[in-house]
């Protein structure tokens, strides 16, 4: 036996479709939780807080690595001598000024720092974020026939002078990130947060 | 008594009649030849997978701390262990030498045309999960190598314009891989993939059992048919299509046992030196690789070094990347030629095919190796000629001139 057609075939539509939209309401109302918890939990945050950093043993020409939020933090020293041969290969850098905004304003300087000897990088390449390689030494590798000093990426062949300035034609788009950073005191640099505007 | 008990399910259950049409008297085409072996070796490797992931699972743990320690907890101290786990690498690596000969065959023969294309369709998803299932369970040993692969992989969720930094801190749950990372990856590996996997596997075998198989000649053999109704050139499964693939069951798994027993890191390329060496976020290996299986795709990746107005270079290597396995299920809409097989088709098909198998292994190549500038323009060159395949399948399978298919299959 056929069930006999709906008396009210407009009601019927009605109903099917506020149906359908509460419906709906309710799966993307269930689907919140499940998305949220993808989110970094309060424990990442909590780990993600700023480090504080010693730098007093680091020495001249030396790195120092370490770790805020994961993330592999640079810490360079320049010598006299690495300061002096930093803007030599401008033109081989696609954003030698750093315009692009990969820095905290108070690092947009021609050295990308606060102290003019001392800059902080987040070792990730801007291409696939691997971490680079340092290659102080400049000279010919077997990279680069002109090398001045600076990061080579071991994925894919990026290339950053020493305050992680990209060269032209190499995979990463932008000049490494400078993560926001100030000192505390002399020796003690905290990294992750913008230090008091004086 | 069997009959009683048989009688007494199926007047419950289509047993008897779900197990005549799907295994017992399902009609195999004639003349199938070599390429038909991979889809049945496939269901072997599936089941060697289940049942060696699950002995894995017991043992494993997605914690940083203790991953990679349980990986040689299981391949030092667990009876047996290393061998579980052996199989469940080399099953990996086999899965995805199998699909891709798989491909190549419905490729070869024109298993995609209609009334193909839903089989097809399903086939590419259960490939695309196999590439995810693969790339979950690479991160769980949490080498050196598992890191960072996830660790550039995922990346590229970063690359999409505007959305990208907020949905790859999404994905990763963490501002870098972690074990909040891990742990997601785990649970798909374990659960999602595999149910979505046996899902549409078992589905495309409903859709292939709905069609029929095809066969070399690219022959409709549902055109001649006895007075039961069954095409006239094709054999029940049982026992004919079972003994040959008995057969290569045992060929395939003598194989698969010496790669355990004597080459189970395949010098590297099945399990990869540098992963030997516990996850370490401060450090990048001096080079880092996809397993053999990524290679031709994570080369169209590399191989995009320009940027497009304001798209970067590295958004549109991904693009590209995914664009080269996305384009595969489209290929029934592609083809415009009348006849199925490349027997048959014409002098561009063959060319262009291998073209096609030219720059998958030439690709697969450059992906395993360090790029230089030469390398990259090769790699551009052989991206190109492996979408020119299916860019200009439409043109060449229409144009070209085609031999004409006989009417049944004539075994020499």
């Amino acid at each position: 036996m056929q069930p006999k057609p709906p008396s009210n075939p407009g009601r019927r539509k009605f109903l099917i479709a506020a149906t359908s939209i509460v419906g709906a309401g309710a799966v993307i109302g269930a689907a919140i939780p499940f998305l949220a918890a993808f989110n970094p939990s309060e424990r990442a945050k909590a780990a993600g807080a700023p480090a504080k950093v010693d730098i007093s043993k680091l020495g001249k020409g030396e790195m120092m690595i370490v770790e805020w939020r994961g993330i592999p933090i640079y810490i360079i020293r320049h010598t006299e001598q690495s300061l002096l041969i930093l803007n030599r290969n401008l033109s081989r850098l696609s954003d030698p000024n750093s315009e692009e905004n990969q820095q905290p304003d108070y690092a947009k300087n021609p050295n990308r720092s606060i102290r003019e000897d001392v800059v902080v990088l987040e070792a990730v390449c801007t291409h696939l974020s691997c971490a680079p390689k340092f290659y102080p030494e400049s000279g010919t590798t077997n990279f680069d026939s002109d090398w001045q000093g600076g990061f080579f990426c071991p994925c894919h062949g990026s290339k950053f002078d020493l305050i992680g300035r990209v060269y032209s034609g190499v995979p990463a788009p932008t000049n490494l990130s400078i993560p926001p950073h100030y000192y505390e005191s002399e020796h003690v640099l905290v990294i992750g947060e913008d230090g008091e505007i004086t | 008594m069997f009959t009683k008990l048989l009688n007494w399910v199926d007047d419950r259950f289509p047993f008897t009649d779900t197990w005549e049409r799907h295994l017992s008297k399902y009609p195999a085409p004639i003349g199938q030849n070599f390429w038909y072996l991979a889809g049945v070796l496939m269901v072997v490797v599936l089941v060697i997978q289940l049942i060696s992931g699950i002995w894995l699972l017991m043992s494993y743990e997605a914690t940083v701390e203790e991953a990679f320690a349980s990986i040689q907890y299981i391949m030092r101290d667990v009876d047996y262990g290393w061998i579980i786990r052996y199989m469940h690498t080399t099953g990996s690596s086999m899965f995805f030498l199998l699909i891709y000969l798989h491909m190549f065959r419905g490729l070869l023969y024109g298993s995609y045309q209609k009334p193909r294309e839903l089989l097809w369709i399903l086939g590419w998803f259960t490939y695309i999960i196999l590439v995810a299932e693969g790339f979950t369970g690479y991160v769980l040993p949490w080498g050196q190598m598992s890191f960072w692969a996830a660790q550039v992989i995922m990346s590229l969720f970063g690359s999409i314009p505007f959305i990208g930094e907020e949905l790859l801190t999404w994905i990763r749950g963490d501002y870098m891989i972690s074990g909040i990372t891990l742990g997601r990856l785990f649970a798909f590996h374990v659960v999602l993939l595999p149910l979505a996997l046996i899902a549409v596997v078992f589905v495309h075998i409903i859709a292939l059992h709905e069609v029929g198989s095809n066969n070399p000649e690219g022959i409709d053999v549902k055109k001649h048919v006895d007075e039961d109704g069954v095409p006239l050139d094709t054999v029940p499964f049982f026992p004919y299509d079972v003994m040959k693939d008995i057969f290569a069951i045992g060929v395939f798994l003598i194989i698969f046992c010496f790669i355990i027993f004597f080459f189970p890191d395949g010098g590297g390329y099945l399990i990869e030196y540098v992963n030997y060496e516990e996850a370490n976020n401060l450090i990048t290996p001096e080079h880092i690789v996809p397993a053999w299986y990524y290679t031709p795709y994570y080369a169209m990746l590399r191989a995009i070094t320009f940027p497009i107005g304001p798209l970067t270079a590295k958004f549109l290597g991904f693009v590209i990347m995914t664009a080269g396995m996305v384009i595969i299920a489209f290929v029934p809409w592609l083809d415009r030629s009348p006849v199925k097989s490349i027997r048959y088709k014409g002098m561009y098909s063959k060319l262009a095919l291998c073209g096609l198998v030219v720059s998958f292994f030439v690709l697969g190549y450059l992906g395993m190796i360090r790029p230089n500038p030469l390398r990259t323009a090769l790699a551009q060159v052989f991206t190109a000629l492996y979408f020119a395949y299916f860019l200009l399948m439409p043109f060449y399978t229409k144009y070209e001139k085609c031999k004409t298919v006989p009417d049944r299959i004539k075994l020499q």
